[in-house]
Parts: structure tokens; C-alpha cells; sequence
């Protein structure tokens, strides 16, 4: 492991892709902390003010400092997408531990419900679900979660299917070592590194999801500061050259997404040397 | 296992896909809280007639029976009727798809020589600075969010540089060209976000074929490079890159319901989300699934297009 790490700290890609992850979540943790405005606070009378030596990202409909909210509105979408990238690999770990090991009946009947699940792009699945259940934080959290855990457990089963005949897994078989203990105490260790790897990849995903759905109404809900949501809010400003309400929160968008896939990318390449 | 029978097996796997998705999508629509009748009538109608409208809507009968019924209709091309159009969810899907199909055409004209001249200049400068641009450039373009890079090129062509329409709706009776020059606009971030997949694929598929023996004997037998490389590398290493090109179909399907959002362009994708957010779960579960139809027919369509183009498979299935 510490070779890993290494091979980590001295990668370009990851350690810039941390750094704007890093960046982004001191902003979500003590980003109110540090802005002159309350992001909350509407100011109706200094309305889509252009950006000025005061409002340094100009303000929005409401009068809204647009820097305050940018800097705050990194703490739904980083709390959102973690989230539901655990609860995806909570349920996507045991599945996938379980299919992989039992093989049979049930890994083939997992195997094609993945399949049809899979036949619907990710956006879609979660409208249909977020659509009959109603949009929430924690609905969103679930249901992204709920729809990764398939995915994650094909990773793992195919992990799982490479360790399963290993001899240590036969060894623990014969010192009569229970079910659980060897998915979880004899296997799971194993395989760490592809579940590392896919847990970013699969980060980089949920916020892509999760600021996708914000835009189109099913995600994060006012009044609250986040980036896909003010972009809903403000881009049909644009056409009037009103462009500093969504500039701003597109940028700081497509920086952690691409902070969070250029880490990815760098444990990638350091966990297949 | 012959071709005929490798590809009757695809094709029946594909059905069972389908025929699950249609239980998941039948399932979600039995999800909505509430009453579909009380919905539609508003809270102050009277309980007698949201009963009623339950009754001719067929609500109030067990769900399998529902079930039996939509899904029999449908696979006749009958997918019932819109809660809030009143009118054929196959008709307003059909029309809703001719537009999407029109956007998604662009974009792959587009993206696909972009992606595979990307990913074999890529390959051809394997380690190089070049190689590194395109493959940053490739995975930034592709995990960024449609709406985002939309946005962002609506604000440099359409509003600042002026050259491009910000809106996909072409005034009434334009030509193919006049359609074309509008769907440019909307169809950039798509080929964004397929641009990365298509170019990495290929970039892997050409690296192995240069690194292949065939490609060193007809280097070693005197084979101009050019000719190495449009003959004998190319033609292996695009293979694996036409099945991505077809499995690129479904992603295109999620890009297109942001995208056609954000432009306001009446396409499946907005059919989608206007169904979503009316609870219209027949119009809903109508357009998800011809979604799913479209992907699973391209998986096919990929898998058939593997099978016939690879003389492995070609060759053993002869045996």
C-alpha cells in the first residue's frame, strides 16, 4: 500500500484533481464563514448587479451576493453525492460479495436485472423514480444510491470471482470459518483496491447526477445556495447578457467534477502499476 | 454456435431485458402516492367522480391484470393515452422521437470522425504531450455535466460572439440546412460528452493493434506506415470502437433530456421530463421504454455488427 501511495503523492493528475476537491470542501465546511454577505439574504433594490469592487460575482434576481452563494453552494451537492455514493457501495458491496461468491441462480437472475437497469441512462432512471416518490435531499441521496449498487456490485463480483478459488479462501473453508466471516474478514480485504477505484469513479458520477437533477428541478430544492440549481434559476437571463448569475456556478460545476475524475484517473493508474 | 444462433441467443437475452425493464418501469409508475383520478380532477372534485374516472381509467383493477393489459397493448404499438395531452402516447412519442433522432444525428456525424481521428492520433503519440492533451481534454469534456458546457458555449456563440442560435426551434418551413445550422448549438455538448468515451477506446483498440504481431510483419515486410496504418492497424483496431459507437446511443439518450431542456426543443427527451414533473405516468412510462427499446436494439445492433465484422468470430462460428 505505501508503494501505492507513493506512486499517489507524486502524481500530477491526482494531486491536482485533490486540490480542487480540497478547495471545494473547506469552502462547504467553513466557506460562511469568509463572505461578506449572507448568501441567504435578498437585496431586491441591487438586483442582477453586474459584478463590482462590492459584489464580486455581481448578484442575482433577488439581490443575492453571487460569490457568497458559489462558495456556500459547495455544501449540498459535496454532502448529496458523497452520500449516495456510500449508500451505493453499502448495498453494492454486498451484493456484489454475495453474487460473486454463491455464483447460480441468483447471480444470474442479479445479472440480468442490472442489465435491464442498465438499458436506461442514469438521469432518466432517477427522474422516473424521483418523479413518483418526490424530490428530496434524502431522495435523491437514496435513490442515486439505490441505482448505483448494481453497477458497484458488477466491480465487486468480478473481483470476488477472481478471489473465489484462491487457496486462502479454500484454507478458511476448511478451518470452517462462516459464510460471512470469509466474504467480509477473508475476501473484502482483498479486494480493496477495485472497490477504491471504483468508489471515485463513481463519486465523479453522483455529482454529475446530482447537479443534473438540480438543474432540471428533481434535486437539491430551494432556497438553497447550489450550483445546478442557481443555474436553473438564472439561465434564461442570458439572453438579456445576463450571464454573471450563471457563469460563475457553471465553472464552479465542471472544476469539481473534473478535481474529482482527475483524482480518480490518478489512483487508476497508480492501482493497476 | 453459429452466427445465426450466437445472435438468436443476443436477441432473445435482449427480450428478457426488456421485458424486466417493463416490469421496473410498470413498478415505478405504482410507486405515485395518491390517486391518479384525484390527481387529475384536483382536490375539490367529488369523491364519486374521482371513483369514476378511477373506474374508466381501469385504475381499480388488480395490477397484474394492469399490468397484462398495458403491456399486451403496447407491444401492438398501443401505448394508451396522456393523463394531461388527451391524446395517443404513441403518436406524441413518435413525433417527439423524429425531432431527437434529427439532434441526435448531428451530433454523431460530428463526434464520430472527432473521436476516432482524436483517439488514433492519440495512439500514434502514445506518451507524448499530445497523447496527454487528448486524453485530459477527453475525460474533462466527458464528466462534465451536459447543461454545464451547454451553457458555457451558449454564452460564447450565442450571446457574446453572436454566431450561433441559442434556441434549437428553427422558424416554421426550414430546409435541412437552415434544421442543421440550429441543431449545431445543441448538439456540441453531446458530442462533449461522447467525445472523451470514443476517443479513449479507440486510443487503447489502436495502441494493441500497433503493438500486435500482424502489424510488425507487415512493417518488417516493407509496408509504407501509412499503409500499416489505414490496412492492417485501423481495420482491428476500430472493432472495438463500433461497439462503443452504438452503446454511445444510450448515454446520448440521458444527454438528450438535459440538452433539449436547456434549448427547448420538443424531443423525447423533453416529452420525458414535461411527463416527470405532470405525473403523466402513462406518457412516462410510454417514452422511458421506448428509451429502453432504443438502447437495448443498439446493444443488439452492436453485438450483431461485432459478430459479422470479426473474422475470429466469423471464422469459428464457420467451423
Amino acid at each position: 500500500m505505501s508503494g501505492r501511495w507513493r506512486v499517489l503523492l507524486h502524481s500530477g493528475t491526482f494531486m491536482c484533481g485533490v486540490l480542487i476537491v480540497a478547495f471545494w470542501t473547506l469552502c462547504a465546511i467553513f466557506g460562511h464563514l469568509f463572505v461578506h454577505f449572507d448568501p441567504f439574504e435578498d437585496d431586491i433594490l441591487n438586483a442582477l448587479g453586474p459584478p463590482s469592487a462590492v459584489h464580486w460575482f455581481g448578484t442575482d434576481q433577488l439581490g443575492r451576493d453571487v460569490f457568497s452563494r458559489v462558495v456556500v453552494g459547495a455544501r449540498d451537492i459535496l454532502e448529496v453525492a458523497p452520500l449516495a455514493t456510500a449508500l451505493g457501495l453499502l448495498l453494492g458491496i454486498i451484493l456484489g460479495l454475495a453474487t460473486g461468491y454463491f455464483r447460480g441462480l441468483i447471480d444470474d437472475a442479479v445479472g440480468r436485472v442490472i442489465d435491464a437497469l442498465l438499458a436506461l441512462p442514469l438521469v432518466i432512471i432517477a427522474l422516473l423514480a424521483l418523479a413518483a416518490i418526490g424530490a428530496s435531499t434524502l431522495t435523491v441521496i437514496v435513490v442515486i444510491g439505490v441505482v448505483f449498487a448494481p453497477l458497484i456490485a458488477r466491480t465487486v463480483r468480478a473481483a470476488v470471482l477472481s478471489e473465489r478459488d484462491l487457496d486462502y479462501v479454500a484454507a478458511a473453508r476448511l478451518r470452517d470459518e462462516g459464510t460471512v466471516h470469509i466474504l467480509f474478514v477473508e475476501i473484502l480485504p482483498n479486494i480493496v483496491p477495485s472497490i477504491v477505484v471504483e468508489a471515485t469513479v463513481r463519486l465523479g458520477y453522483a455529482i454529475f447526477t446530482v447537479a443534473t437533477l438540480s438543474f432540471i428541478g428533481f434535486g437539491i430544492q430551494p432556497p438553497s445556495p447550489d450550483w445546478g440549481l442557481a443555474v436553473s434559476q438564472s439561465y434564461g437571463l442570458i439572453n438579456g447578457g445576463i450571464w454573471w448569475p450563471v457563469l460563475f456556478n457553471t465553472v464552479a460545476i465542471a472544476s469539481l467534477v473534473v478535481g474529482v475524475n482527475l483524482a480518480a484517473d490518478g489512483i487508476q493508474s497508480a492501482f493497476d502499476e | 454456435m453459429t452466427v445465426g444462433a450466437i445472435l438468436a441467443k443476443r436477441a432473445l437475452l435482449s427480450l428478457i431485458t426488456l421485458w424486466l425493464l417493463s416490469v421496473m418501469v410498470f413498478a415505478g409508475g405504482q410507486l405515485l402516492p395518491g390517486d391518479v383520478a384525484r390527481a387529475i380532477l384536483g382536490p375539490l372534485a367529488d369523491a364519486r367522480a374521482v371513483a369514476n374516472l378511477d373506474r374508466q381509467l381501469g385504475l381499480d383493477r388488480p395490477l397484474l391484470i394492469q399490468y397484462w393489459d398495458w403491456i399486451s397493448h403496447f407491444v401492438l404499438g398501443d401505448m394508451g393515452q396522456s393523463y394531461v395531452y388527451r391524446a395517443s402516447v404513441s403518436t406524441l412519442v413518435l413525433a417527439a422521437l423524429g425531432y431527437s433522432v434529427k439532434l441526435g444525428a448531428v451530433a454523431f456525424v460530428l463526434v464520430v470522425p472527432l473521436g476516432v481521428a482524436g483517439g488514433v492520433w492519440a495512439a500514434v503519440q502514445a506518451g507524448r504531450p499530445i497523447d496527454r492533451i487528448i486524453s485530459v481534454i477527453g475525460m474533462s469534456a466527458t464528466v462534465v455535466p451536459e447543461f454545464v458546457t451547454g451553457i458555457i458555449l451558449i454564452l460564447i456563440f450565442g450571446v457574446w460572439l453572436k454566431v450561433l442560435p441559442i434556441t434549437a426551434a428553427w422558424p416554421p418551413g426550414a430546409g435541412p440546412a437552415v434544421q442543421i445550422y440550429y441543431l449545431l448549438l445543441p448538439s456540441l455538448p453531446l458530442v462533449l460528452v461522447l467525445f472523451g468515451y470514443l476517443a479513449r477506446m479507440t486510443r487503447a483498440g489502436t495502441i494493441e493493434a500497433l503493438a500486435a504481431d500482424y502489424t510488425r510483419t507487415a512493417v518488417l515486410k516493407g509496408l509504407k506506415p501509412h499503409d500499416v496504418l489505414w490496412r492492417h492497424v485501423l481495420r482491428n483496431a476500430l472493432l472495438p470502437t463500433i461497439t462503443v459507437v452504438a452503446t454511445q446511443v444510450g448515454y446520448l439518450m440521458g444527454g438528450l433530456v438535459v440538452v433539449e431542456i436547456l434549448f427547448r426543443y420538443p424531443g423525447i427527451g423533453s416529452l420525458i421530463f414535461a411527463a416527470a414533473r405532470d405525473k403523466d405516468f402513462p406518457l412516462l412510462e410510454g417514452s422511458v421504454m421506448m428509451i429502453g427499446i432504443i438502447y437495448t436494439l443498439s446493444a443488439l445492433a452492436a453485438d450483431v455488427l461485432h459478430a459479422l465484422l470479426n473474422p475470429r468470430i466469423r471464422f469459428s462460428a464457420a467451423e
